[in-house]
């Protein structure tokens, strides 16, 4: 049976049973609601649960585990020559037997017998799977349905055992927000300590040279491939530079004025359209700079006589400082709005001008949770993906002029990833080590930041 | 008197007077920068959004070209009109290049012949193979059809090819521009409105190419994500704010999701293809593993925005319930949650939209694939429309620059809908206590 169709009848033998503990409850207290501990469809709610969960806890399960374990039983069925392979060489042959079962060819023209033979077990192994899955989840839904059915008495407490059941999956919900953090660093480190085992950190920290092409053969040319990520680093922060540059001047001070300056009316249309600026898909300005800004910085420079790369620096970063400008405006303003209005009262009660009161008050006291926005501007400008992958260019230079091409830890890590990759060279390896790198030091820009901008809102609370 | 009165210093009053000049001068320098800064972002966006129209809006429209196709059987090589498989193997570029021959017999060169067979699109081959098979009495007959030019003719009908350039200097020989005249001027070839942008997937030729199946993967990427996203973030929300003792252990998921808020997509992205994919065999550019990926990424999103609709539901209102003999659960299920409901929606639709927009964390799991049949479940390969804007990005030829704008408007369409949306539901259902 299809997985589909599986849960479908699942789900119909859960409502069904919903009734069924409903109408129970309703037996055994002969039709007086009043006799019973919980309201009758809490019963329901009871018998229904019992039915869906463990039924749904084996599918899950079953899934995770059904291919492994069925690639373990077919490999343990091949012939001996075929199964003393090498890793990589068995995996060729399980991807030839699976295309076999697909009804696909296999690599090498006509299978062997053997390879036929084992396609069948396979095929066989994966039917009976799903014979058994089929039979035993059903079974095992009906039959903890109607077990949790003949336990419904009057005084049984059916409410409280469904408010423990929903609690435990709202708890189950909120942990997976640190089940998530704990897969990133786990899912990167791993690979990273797989890829550090190949290239030493030291040489990956403090490398000049990165050109991560690996050779196929062991005696190609320059087969040894260079992983030092200096140049990504120096490219990530020029153009994070650039951004911020950008940013927070018009960030800043369009905060000022929108939230010290402007008429009710004019702060009600400029403040939404500024923040259109961030809901713009990222891909979407990676198509301004690519296509609009880069040429535009390119012909301007050739007018004045600047040999110009036709993917600077400067194009990247400047399009990415206008996708920060709402984030680092909005930020600001909310600060700037927390700075009590007697700090401002008191500086205009000494005679101090409008700007004067801003920029010798307001900023002064609003400058630890600025800084805190700032941060988070910084930490996703680092993280910026498409603008760059776009924009900037693939060549890894050492350099800090805006106007050459250089390359970031983001853009090397999509082409590292993109299209088809296996799991045990450096080359991919690589991509999770600028992952780890790139996690840690926002994860470090963002815990600082928060810690500012919460350390700020109490001062004034 | 007067000598006394010069010689003494200036009192404060005149120190004051004499910086008063400057010091408004500073004033309105400040005021002025700050104007600046908002025109500035202003700006910013209008070119943004007008180098996007601009270079979109004609791919809207497609240029078409009027033949006159003679049905020949011979030319097609049919036997036997009633034999099904003939009839779907047979020449039909034959029988647009004997049509194109017809129609200017004086080209005898192999090479020019070669060229004037270009400016037909390979899709109309397909089109009459389409039509023949539905209505095979068309064999034998002659008709006058509306078939798509080549991409590069459209370009050139659409002005993006200048016709003043010296000939060694642009896409288009003199004789290719000749022919194209000829149906211009005959009004055999016109622009209309274009339907195959709409209702086709990806296609290496520009003019066959079109969004329907990138917009069926975003879809089916976002009912996952939806339907993940929702129940777990507002489950998540109520936990945290009805229930959650504060303890460190609060504490620390509280940390967990205001910093997961702010982790790169793209080490979303990476955690995708290692656990999901990498780790538990999930297959390759789907939806499914897409919309699981946007998930974890949107529900910080979600969570923070249901805890405060929930936290805006007032005190009294949990007072109440209990006084009457609610249970806990009662009381959230009953009164605290319809009364969130709206702030809840409205984040989620704003998550939606993060997440309708979102591409790097796509890339890594695969979602760049060439796909050109439209996806029909949720692990069918799949791509989304962002991806397809950043494929149609890379390629080289000019119409693809039009294709990319005109999907990244219907892109901004989709996000300022559901924005709206929100901003609707938000007018409609707010409440103040």
């Amino acid at each position: 049976m299809q997985i589909s169709t599986l849960l479908f009848v699942l789900a119909a033998l859960t409502i069904a049973s919903y009734y069924l503990g409903r109408n129970r409850s309703l037996v055994v207290a002969d039709r007086n609601i009043r006799l019973l501990h919980s309201l009758p469809s809490y019963y329901g709610l009871f018998t229904a649960i019992w039915c869906a969960i463990p039924a749904l806890v084996v599918l899950l399960l079953w899934n995770s585990f059904e291919g492994h374990l069925v690639t373990q039983l077919v490999i343990a069925g091949l012939p001996d020559e075929l199964r003393n392979l090498p890793d990589t060489r068995l995996n060729l042959v399980l991807n030839d037997i699976r295309n076999i079962v697909a009804g696909g060819v296999a690599s090498g023209g006509e299978p062997t017998p053997a390879l036929r033979e084992a396609a069948a077990h396979y095929a066989h192994l994966e039917s009976i799977s799903a014979m058994a899955m089929t039979v035993v989840s059903l079974a095992l839904a009906s039959l903890s349905a109607v077990l949790a059915w003949r336990t419904i008495r009057r005084e049984q407490r059916a409410r409280n055992n469904v408010e423990t059941a929903i609690k435990g999956f709202l708890i189950l919900s909120s942990l997976i927000a640190i089940f998530t953090t704990i897969g990133i660093v786990l899912s990167v480190l791993f690979e990273s300590i797989r890829f550090f085992h190949s290239v030493p950190l030291t040489d990956f920290l403090l490398g000049l040279e990165w050109s991560p092409q690996m050779a196929i053969r062991a005696d190609q040319v320059g087969s040894s491939g260079a992983f030092g990520a200096i140049p990504l680093f120096v490219g990530t922060l020029l153009i994070s530079l650039i951004a911020m540059l950008v940013a927070v001047p018009i960030g800043l001070m369009s905060a000022i004025y929108l939230s010290e300056y402007a008429a009710p009316k004019v702060r009600a249309i400029a403040k939404p359209l500024l923040e259109v600026l961030a809901g713009i898909p990222t891909v979407v300005y990676g198509f301004f700079a690519a296509l609009t800004v880069a040429p535009l910085i390119r012909d301007s420079g050739s007018l004045i006589g600047l040999d110009v790369s036709s993917e600077s620096a400067l194009a990247a970063g400047l399009v990415m400082g206008i996708m920060i400008i709402p984030f680092v405006s909005s930020l600001s303003d909310d600060v700037i709005k927390a700075v009590p209005q007697t700090m401002r009262d008191g500086s205009y009660g000494l005679g101090a001008t409008k700007s004067e009161t801003i920029r010798l008050v307001v900023i002064p006291a609003a400058l630890p949770g600025i800084v805190g926005g700032v941060l988070l501007a910084v930490s996703r400008a680092i993280g910026e993906t498409m603008i760059v992958v776009m924009a900037a260019g693939l060549a890894a230079k050492l350099t800090m002029n805006p106007l050459d091409t250089v390359t970031t830890v983001t853009v090397q890590i999509v082409t590292l990833l993109v299209g088809d990759q296996e799991f045990d060279s450096p080359k991919t390896l690589a991509a999770f080590a600028l992952g780890l790198m790139l996690f840690t030091v926002t994860l470090v820009l963002n815990i600082i930041a928060l810690h500012v901008v919460r350390k700020y809102r109490e001062q004034y609370e | 008197m007067n000598n006394q009165t010069a010689s003494t210093p200036p009192s404060t009053m005149e120190k004051v007077s004499a910086g008063m000049g400057r010091r408004y001068a500073r004033e309105r320098r400040f005021r002025v920068y700050g104007m600046l800064a908002v025109t500035l972002g202003m700006v910013f966006l209008a070119t943004l959004l007008f180098s996007i129209v601009s270079k979109g809006y004609s791919a809207f429209q497609q240029t078409y070209m009027e033949l006159e196709i003679h049905f020949d059987p011979e030319v097609l090589g049919i036997q036997d009109p009633n034999n099904a498989a003939q009839i779907s193997g047979a020449d039909y570029p034959g029988l647009v290049k004997a049509s194109l021959r017809a129609e200017f017999p004086e080209v005898s060169n192999r090479r020019d012949k070669r060229t004037l067979y270009g400016i037909v699109s390979s899709g109309a081959a397909f089109e009459l193979r389409q039509m023949v098979m539905q209505n095979p009495a068309l064999l034998g007959t002659t008709q006058r059809l509306w078939v798509l030019a080549d991409d590069d003719v459209d370009m050139l009908v659409k002005g993006h090819i200048d016709r003043n350039v010296e000939e060694s200097g642009r896409r288009m020989s003199d004789l290719q521009i000749g022919w194209i005249d000829h149906f211009l001027d005959a009004g055999r070839m016109e622009l209309r409105f274009n339907t195959v942008f709409l209702t086709a997937g990806d296609s290496r030729e520009p003019e066959l190419a079109g969004i329907r199946s990138a917009i069926t993967g975003s879809l089916l990427t976002l009912l996952v994500t939806l339907s993940l996203s929702f129940p777990i973030g507002v489950a998540a929300a109520v936990y945290l704010e009805e229930f959650a003792p504060t303890n460190r252990w609060t504490d620390l998921i509280e940390v967990n999701i205001n910093n997961l808020a702010a982790v790169p997509s793209i080490v979303f992205g990476l955690l995708g293809l290692a656990v999901f994919i990498n780790f538990f065999g999930m297959p390759r550019s789907a939806p499914l593993v897409g919309g699981m990926v946007l998930t974890l990424m949107t529900l910080p999103t979600i969570i923070i925005a249901a805890r405060a609709a929930l936290k805006s539901v007032p005190p009294s209102i949990r007072e109440a319930a209990l006084g009457i003999g609610a249970s806990k659960m009662q009381m959230v299920f009953h009164h605290v949650l319809p009364l969130a409901m709206p702030g809840m929606l409205t984040g989620t639709i704003i998550g939606m939209a993060q997440a309708l927009g979102e591409t790097a964390p796509l890339l890594m799991l695969g979602m760049v694939a060439f796909i050109v049949d439209i996806p029909g479940g949720v692990t069918d390969p799949a791509t989304v429309l962002p991806v397809q804007i950043y494929l149609w990005a890379d390629s080289p030829e000019r119409a693809f620059v039009e294709r990319t704008s005109a999907a990244i408007m219907v892109l901004l369409g989709f996000l300022v809908v559901m924005n709206a949306l929100a901003v609707l539901l938000r007018k409609r259902f707010e409440r103040s206590w």
